[in-house]
């Protein structure tokens, strides 16, 4: 067992402090709970551990075993094989950018570079070095907002197209306010929701809009009006975007985005049952004081040479303490590092290639489910990127679990996160899947819900 | 840079000039010595704004720290020197003139009469430095 104090240090402290032994230190907890018998199983060996844990994880099973049409906020991508193998590099293994930043230039360089690329990406001025998730990104927006406004501002407008989490997110960080609404997503009995209704919703007294592009359920919607009449109150717009989308798509900042936010897991994150993701921080310049997180900036050194530095951290936490505008900023270097790689591997045109991939292969699987008898696409009318929408003649959790026999995870069961959606499931399809897997799927979906 | 005569100090180190009703507040050279570079000022409060004495209405922000500025007395802010957002320096090369911060038509006169003057003011700044 490590140690790092002697007897002899342990019984001068305890002198320092008057104390008579460890355990009077925790005399405030009642007693029954103090030192609580830990009904733990015999120690193992190394080789009967490894043997154990190796049969417990061989009961799940993942995308490398089942075609999956799950997508809802996390997709499936192909990740070329050197991400990982410059990711694990010694040098660069820490998921923080470290506290003595300025001797790790390499750290520094590629933090600069990931988030040259973010804005690259999305239109927007300036990158932070990352959030945990996409879910905090959108909290963290409206966070921003509430500050930039000093708290002026009480209503806070999300779509009911946002990510069901997301939204549960910004209401977890919102909470502290207590004068803050939350508003624009509230149940409906139609499927979707209106943009023009959200939109009438805008007055003087909101802070931001925060909007999903491509949605919720895959759509692309032109925000143009919503964004004239939020600009026209000066409200802030907040884009909560796909990344891959972006490879086809009019960007964010194109639109006239104030904050862009999302989550980076596409750009060659696995999907590890749900993290650790990347959380895409990207502002319009006006707001960089409000920015929380860290920021890296090129200069030059004392030779002339090109060097990197944090930069603007008098705003960051561990200066402005409780005048931060958030203390829960702590990045995902090492994701925002993995995006990095993939982005610099596949380059320009293979970004806009996988996103492509994505768009027909979906259009080619949407077109052949709605041919299938009980199957129809719930938004006709409305294009979409990578995701859509069908109803099913059976309840969705059913049609999934009759799936798995033949190896496919079926799409997002909507009517769990909105019981206006019975029967209406969210399918996702990425570059990987190829047309005989889609075939497969529809096969199977025919074969499910037969009679 | 000696602390001007005709101004009141707050153990907070910012300097008041009282001018009928109006009380104008700014840093000290004590304070912006303390700060170094200020490379930001954000104003939390704007004209028309009714504040309490004691409450932050802007922030300095040098290259190493964030400080709060307030004013010992309430009222109502009457003016925000807004040249500073673009020359948050002023603050350290002029912080008894250009460098005013904001001024405030105060309510209750009694409130100003814990402040110091010039001479208490270095008396309390010797005994902090040691």
């Amino acid at each position: 067992m490590f140690t790092p104090h002697t007897p002899q240090e342990i019984e001068e402290m305890l002198k320092v402090i008057g104390v008579n032994s460890i355990e009077d230190l925790f005399v405030q907890v009642p007693e029954k709970h103090r030192f609580p018998e830990l009904n733990l199983p015999e120690p193992l060996s190394e080789i009967e551990l490894a043997s154990y844990l190796k049969e417990i994880s061989s009961a799940n099973a993942s995308t490398e075993d089942f075609i999956s049409f799950l997508g809802a906020g996390a997709y499936n991508h192909y990740i070329p094989a050197a991400v990982d193998m410059i990711l694990r590099r010694g040098e660069f293994y820490t998921a923080y950018t470290p506290y003595q930043p300025e001797i790790s230039q390499g750290t520094l360089q590629a933090t600069f570079e990931f988030q040259s690329l973010m804005t690259e990406l999305t239109g927007m001025d300036v990158s932070n070095a990352s959030h945990y998730d996409g879910a905090t990104t959108a909290a963290e927006a409206a966070n921003l907002a509430y500050y930039f406004f000093r708290g002026k501002r009480k209503k806070v407008i999300v779509s009911r197209a946002v990510n069901p989490q997301y939204r549960e997110t910004i209401r977890t960080y919102l909470q502290g306010f207590d004068d803050v609404v939350v508003t624009g997503d509230e149940e409906t009995s139609k499927a979707g929701y209106e943009l023009q209704d959200l939109i009438s919703l805008i007055d003087r007294d909101t802070s931001i809009v925060l909007i999903q592009y491509p949605d919720f359920f895959g759509r692309v919607i032109d925000y143009a009006n919503l964004v004239e009449k939020a600009h026209s109150v000066g409200a802030l717009i907040a884009f909560v975007f796909n990344p891959t989308s972006l490879g086809l798509l009019k960007p964010p900042g194109a639109f006239g985005a104030d904050i862009a936010v999302g989550e980076g897991q596409p750009l060659g994150i696995p999907l590890s049952f749900g993290g650790p993701y990347l959380g895409i921080f990207t502002i319009k310049d006006r707001l960089v004081r409000k920015l929380a997180g860290r920021l890296v900036g090129e200069t030059i050194d004392q030779d002339g040479k090109r060097a990197f530095v944090l930069t603007l951290t008098a705003r960051e936490q561990h200066i402005r303490r409780e005048r931060s505008t958030s203390n829960i900023c702590t990045n995902q270097g090492l994701m925002a590092l993995a995006a990095t790689i993939y982005l610099s591997l596949i380059g320009k045109e293979g970004f806009k290639q996988v996103a492509n991939l994505c768009y027909q292969k979906a259009h080619y699987a949407a077109k052949r489910i709605s041919m299938l008898k009980g199957f129809e696409l719930a938004f006709i009318d409305t294009p979409f990127f990578h995701e859509f929408v069908v109803k099913t003649p059976q309840p969705v959790s059913q049609i999934n679990l009759r799936l798995q026999n033949h190896w496919i995870l079926g799409g997002y069961d909507l009517s769990q996160a909105y019981p206006e959606m019975e029967n209406h499931m969210l399918i996702a399809v990425t570059e990987k899947l190829s047309k005989h897997d889609i075939d497969d799927f529809i096969a199977a979906l025919e074969e499910v819900t037969g009679d | 840079m000696e602390n001007p005569k005709e101004l009141k100090y707050t153990k907070t180190d910012e300097w008041v000039k009282l001018e009928g009703d109006l009380a104008i507040v700014g840093i000290t050279n004590y304070a912006q010595e303390q700060l170094s570079d200020i490379v930001y000022v954000e104003f939390m409060a704007e004209e028309g704004d009714s504040v309490s004495k004691g409450d932050a209405v802007a922030t300095v922000e040098s290259v190493k720290a964030a400080a709060d500025v307030q004013f010992p007395v309430s009222g109502t802010i009457a003016a925000v020197n807004e040249e500073l957002v673009d020359a948050p320096e002023t603050l350290n090369t002029d912080p008894y003139d250009t460098g005013w911060m904001m001024k405030l038509k105060f309510d209750d006169p009694a409130e100003l009469e814990d402040l110091l003057d010039a001479q208490a003011y270095d008396a309390y700044n010797e005994e902090r430095e040691g």
